[in-house]
């Protein structure tokens, strides 16, 4: 299994690092170049997803990546990542992807002093630590989605079909469970 | 060390590989967020004109903060001057993202900088060497930058202090673990911060790089000497086409270790800053504060 991971901007070490230790192969995709045909799955890291979009426009990504994705190739986004993903975000004009069917706010906790950590119980894994940092969350969720993982009331994981998105950082913690979790869809084995 | 300051240390890792532009205005810091800044540093002179002006220089009118907090969406971080800890907790209750506690405005204390450990509210600093990173770090520090020299157009000081930093993390990362407490001693810092830098063969939080920044291959540079992201303070603003320049430095930085890249991005962006060098100023503001 080989996972290309976006590194235009953020934390995509973080992300490469949880893969490590996972002994799942990956490489860093900064140009359309990068975006090879071998790959099984991507992941989209936390950053700024105004300067994500943006370089992802300006790199020449932005199309083909939606086709992969709408085309079935497996996709998982943290934070920004999951800002990317959205067919809608409820207070800011801009769409990316345009891929799963939520609803997303950005910096939905506000600014820095609003980042926080929690534990939360994720569906088919249990109790996990999650780490929210200008974090977003889910305002509505179509029917085609699955809510994995709530924080105080607020959608923070959601699944559809191959997609996986989650408002905090999993890569931030030692906790590799929802990599390998990412990694059981690219399988087909979820 | 505390949740608060694992989630600010947090908060630098989603800044890496993205550049931080100084701004004046909400009008610069719409300019900065739609080139693909990753924040902005809200202040009311850039470095240049706080050099050419003189003076005592100080935190900026929280109500110009506002202002470009309410303009964009990324990060905002403001500077409080060193040592200064009730700008800090004016800049704190506005709800600033990131303070820089920086030696670009006039210090506020000549020997002690503030106790970041009693902010919520994260904090970077400049650094010229190891020592001084591990220092600001040990009184709270989420994050590390270079100090440079600010509002030049100069990168030679850049260069200067991350080179100092690299090579001194090398030497600490082959040393003896028997010799760390020793090194410690020498670089008037816990013990504990040698020994993560030893073990781990960098910097216990993000390290940026400051000060001179003013040319897309200005930035990959510094990025190729292991900078893990960038401030861009002057160069933007006083050049020839602002908008232009950014967007060329945020591709940059994401395409560093790509010349063919870097050389497309450098075409036909007009005038750069004028910049000055190092002997022709009267002010060296990185010897502020150590």
């Amino acid at each position: 299994m080989k996972i290309g991971v976006f590194a235009l901007q953020g934390a995509f070490a973080e992300h490469e690092h949880s893969l490590d230790r996972l002994g799942i192969q990956w490489k860093e995709i900064r140009r359309l170049a990068d975006f090879t045909d071998d790959l099984d799955g991507i992941i989209l890291p936390g950053g700024e997803s105004t300067t994500q979009g943006k370089l992802l426009r300006e790199e020449g990504l932005l199309v083909p990546v939606k086709e992969a994705i709408l085309g079935g190739l497996p996709v998982f986004g943290t934070c920004a990542g999951m800002i990317l993903l959205a067919k809608k975000l409820s207070n800011d004009e801009n769409v990316y992807f345009d891929a799963m069917d939520v609803v997303v706010r950005r910096n939905a906790y506000g600014r820095q002093l609003g980042s926080f950590g929690a534990t939360l119980d994720f569906k088919g894994i249990g109790s996990i630590p999650a780490v929210f940092i200008r974090g977003p969350f889910v305002e509505s969720a179509g029917k085609g989605v699955d809510v994995l993982a709530k924080a105080d009331g607020n959608i923070v994981a959601v699944r559809q079909k191959h997609m996986l998105a989650t408002a905090f950082h999993p890569e931030l913690t030692d906790d590799l469970r929802i990599h390998t979790y990412f990694s059981e869809i690219i399988r087909g084995k979820l | 060390m505390n949740e608060r300051y694992e989630y600010n240390k947090n908060l630098a890792q989603m800044l890496k590989g993205g550049v931080i532009m100084d701004v004046t205005t909400p009008e610069q810091a719409k300019i900065a967020q739609d080139a693909g800044a990753c924040a902005v540093m809200a202040l009311e002179r850039i470095p240049a004109d706080i050099r050419a002006a003189g003076g005592v220089s100080r935190m900026s009118d929280p109500k110009m903060i506002k202002g470009i907090q309410n303009a964009v969406s990324i990060p905002v971080m403001a500077k409080c001057r060193i040592g200064h800890f009730v700008e800090a907790q004016i800049l704190e209750a506005i709800e600033i993202d990131y303070i820089d506690e920086s030696e670009v405005l006039s210090p506020a204390d000549d020997v002690y900088h503030i106790d970041k450990t009693k902010f919520k509210v994260p904090f970077v600093c400049g650094a010229r060497d190891l020592g001084e990173a591990l220092r600001r770090i040990s009184e709270g520090a989420s994050m590390i930058r270079t100090k440079g020299e600010p509002g030049t157009g100069d990168v030679v000081q850049a260069v200067r202090h991350m080179r100092m930093m690299m090579s001194e993390i090398t030497r600490v990362g082959s040393m003896r673990e028997d010799e760390l407490y020793e090194e410690a001693k020498e670089l008037r810092v816990p013990y504990e911060l040698v020994k993560y830098v030893h073990d781990n063969k960098r910097l216990p939080v993000v390290n940026f790089a400051a000060g001179g920044v003013a040319t897309p291959a200005d930035a990959a540079l510094m990025m190729q000497l292991g900078a893990e992201g960038v401030f861009v303070g002057s160069g933007i603003f006083k050049s020839g086409n602002p908008a232009k320049r950014a967007r060329a430095i945020v591709q940059a930085v994401t395409n560093y270790d790509k010349p063919e890249i870097i050389a497309e991005l450098s075409e036909d962006l007009g005038e750069a800053m004028v910049g000055i060098n190092e002997q022709e100023i009267k002010i060296l503001m990185a010897e502020r504060g150590k």
